[in-house]
């Protein structure tokens, strides 16, 4: 899950952890006497959408007066924004933060991950803030430092000042760096985080440190202690079908191509999903349907995947397991029948009880074409998309 | 021999009366695996379907002797459950549970520093020694005694490798399922290592997925130590960066972790990677002849 720019930084707020004064607003008035309130000026309107590079695409600029925080929000509010990471279509910008700008001295870099090699939290900063940091990571990785962060003891002060120093701040700026770093390890572990990432961190002038940008990654896993981080999600930036898939319990992921894939199984579903490719098909989905594939969730998964108009046809891979091949048989020709399917499908089932399985599909009357293994069913679907776009 | 796991490894069931946890237990006890109870906190004292339950692990090891635990407790109380198991000094857990937050994960992989319990998983199909103990969630017919070991981050793909060989005559000696999460008990290279080391297995197909660097430390091992032939798979030349494939670890981020990037090296490393998943067992046998 994600949040907003100006959620992350009410978070860090409650944390103690120094952000500009700022507030959200849904129009070009209430920006206007929000920037009055914060203070003298000059401030900053920022687009919110959840995606980077907003600069770059004439998301965040700089206004020196009240009316031109709000002409500045005017011509921000209903704007398309596209950047590198919103795709071509971009997105809509419903909503601006104002906020005070400040005096920046230096632009830094700091994030806290957990950790895969170490199964540990790890803080990494970097005195090239503003940047990506993986471009800094590829081409310069001697400017990124790293501290393991033990997890009975947490982040010691000893840690954050070798972060402080090897950031080259010192004195007053390096003791602030100290709570602050702190500050951000109290968030991460309170709200169950993946990632917190702020580029970038900002040594000021009037040397104070602030965090410019925040960006928050929640585990899905934890979202369950969680239901007031829940509320701040923001269903108008996801995938509708992803939301919808995720109300059904289905792992559902959007892709560009034309074959519909129905799978049991995460790695089994991006298997299925690469040998289309190696057939020369394209996928239009990830979906895993889960261990239980009752008629049910294979229905609902049927209208998620043929809500999508580019499907040109769909792929049915289930490896039966525990789960018997008749009863999944019977889930998929129910839904065929319920959804009334359109475009080719072609059922690949393996399992306990398969031949009965196959024998139902092939006379159940419907346009369903049986077959042996992932590769006769992958080069069947791919062949069944190309003829029918001929 | 095998690894991990044999005919005298005797098995608890951590979370027995919940529908999953006895559902799996029977099915295990069907297979001829030695289920010797389970434990249900509250419902010490009680049994179910002839299994006895107890109320710690502690109490259960004492009383039924046995060597595993395998755990299908929800994921909210998982970690707890995978600690107390390490309490109790049982060689083996194997966590099938999925969805436990990673921040509990890493509070457990703290816990068991020093500790002499091996942990499978979580988020994972289990682990067999087909023919001789099945621990957790996979097909038990689709296996067949033999001398090719598996392991591999997902469950369905596991099943694909293992049906592969057992139809072209291949037995596996074991088949491990390391789990899908980011945070998890043993590794490939741990797996890797333990095949090395056992005479009854001869080769290895070695399944990964995006994200993570498992795959990239198994090749190096297999590259410098290993003196047995091993083929892989890797799923997720297709997924997009950014995006959790089902999978919690399954996910490219900061640009790392990418199928095409882990292929490459596991080549490097003279590991025979598969061009697709229908081509598991045969790119075993392109460096395997059994």
């Amino acid at each position: 899950m994600n949040i907003h720019e100006y959620q992350a930084k009410a978070i860090l707020r409650q944390f103690g952890v120094p952000v500009p004064d700022g507030h959200v607003c849904y129009n070009s008035a209430s920006a206007r006497e929000w920037a009055k309130r914060l203070g003298d000026g000059p401030w900053v309107v920022k687009a919110q959408i959840h995606a980077g590079g907003r600069g770059k695409g004439g998301g965040v600029k700089l206004a020196r007066t009240p009316d031109e925080v709000r002409n500045v929000s005017r011509e921000m509010l209903g704007m398309i924004l596209r950047t590198h990471q919103t795709g071509p279509e971009g997105k809509l910008v419903t909503r601006v933060l104002v906020e005070n700008s400040c005096n920046i001295a230096r632009e830094l870099y700091v994030s806290l991950v957990v950790d895969r090699a170490t199964s540990k939290v790890a803080v990494m900063a970097s005195t090239e803030g503003g940047m990506d940091i993986e471009e800094v990571a590829a081409s310069t990785p001697e400017k990124i430092f790293t501290e393991t962060i033990d997890p009975l003891v947490g982040l010691t002060s000893f840690q954050c000042r070798n972060i402080a120093f090897n950031l080259g701040l010192t004195g007053k700026v390096a003791a602030k760096a100290v709570s602050l770093l702190q500050g951000l390890y109290k968030t991460f572990i309170a709200c169950d985080c993946s990632m917190l990432e702020i580029n970038p961190l900002v040594a000021t002038v009037e040397e104070s440190l602030i965090c410019l940008d925040a960006k928050f990654g929640f585990d899905d896993n934890a979202v369950f202690r969680h239901p007031k981080l829940s509320d701040m999600r923001d269903y108008d930036e996801e995938d509708p079908n992803e939301i919808e898939a995720s109300q059904h319990d289905l792992s559902y992921v959007s892709l560009t191509g034309n074959i519909g894939c129905l799978v049991n199984g995460a790695g089994l579903a991006m298997a299925t999903m690469d040998i289309i490719k190696h057939y020369s098909g394209d996928p239009a989905n990830f979906l895993d349907v889960g261990g239980g594939a009752t008629i049910e969730r294979v229905t609902e998964a049927f209208k998620l995947i043929l809500s999508d108009k580019n499907v040109k046809g769909i792929l049915v891979n289930i490896f039966g397991g525990i789960m018997k091949c008749d009863v999944i048989a019977t889930g998929v020709i129910e839904a065929a029948k319920q959804v009334s399917l359109q475009v080719p499908l072609v059922v690949r089932l393996e399992g306990t009880n398969v031949e009965i399985g196959k024998k139902m599909l092939a006379e159940s009357g419907l346009n369903i074409v049986a077959a042996d293994g992932m590769a006769d069913a992958a080069q069947k679907i791919v062949q069944a998309v190309k003829g029918a776009n001929q | 021999m095998s690894i991990m796991i044999d005919k005298n490894t005797k098995v608890i069931t951590q979370g027995i009366t919940g529908a999953t946890g006895l559902f799996h237990a029977q099915g295990a006890r069907d297979y001829g695996t030695q289920m010797v109870g389970g434990v249900t906190p509250g419902k010490g004292g009680t049994t179910i379907d002839g299994f006895p339950v107890f109320d710690t692990v502690k109490e259960a090891i004492e009383k039924t002797g046995a060597t595993a635990s395998v755990i299908y407790v929800p994921p909210p109380f998982a970690a707890d459950s995978i600690m107390e198991a390490v309490d109790a000094g049982i060689e083996l857990v194997c966590c099938i549970t999925e969805g436990i937050p990673v921040l509990d994960m890493v509070k457990v992989k703290h816990f068991m520093q020093g500790k002499k319990s091996r942990l499978v998983g979580p988020n994972c199909p289990g682990v067999i020694t087909p023919g001789e103990c099945k621990i957790g969630i996979m097909p038990g017919y689709i296996h067949k005694a033999g001398k090719v070991g598996v392991v591999s981050r997902s469950g369905t793909l596991t099943y694909e490798a293992v049906w592969q060989l057992t139809c072209l005559g291949l037995g596996q000696s074991t088949c491990v399922g390391i789990g899908g999460d980011p945070v998890n008990g043993t590794n490939h290279l741990d797996v890797l290592r333990m095949f090395e080391e056992d005479p009854n297995t001869d080769a290895v197909i070695m399944i990964g997925e995006i994200g993570g660097s498992s795959e990239e430390e198994g090749a190096y091992f297999v590259k410098e130590y290993m003196t047995k032939p091993v083929a892989a798979y890797i799923a997720g030349i297709t997924a997009p960066p950014g995006k959790r494939m089902g999978h919690a670890g399954a996910i490219i981020s900061g640009g790392k972790g990418t199928a095409t990037e882990k292929v490459a090296i596991l080549q490097e490393c003279g590991i025979s990677v598969a061009a697709s998943p229908a081509e598991m067992a045969q790119a075993l046998l392109k460096i395997y002849k059994p």
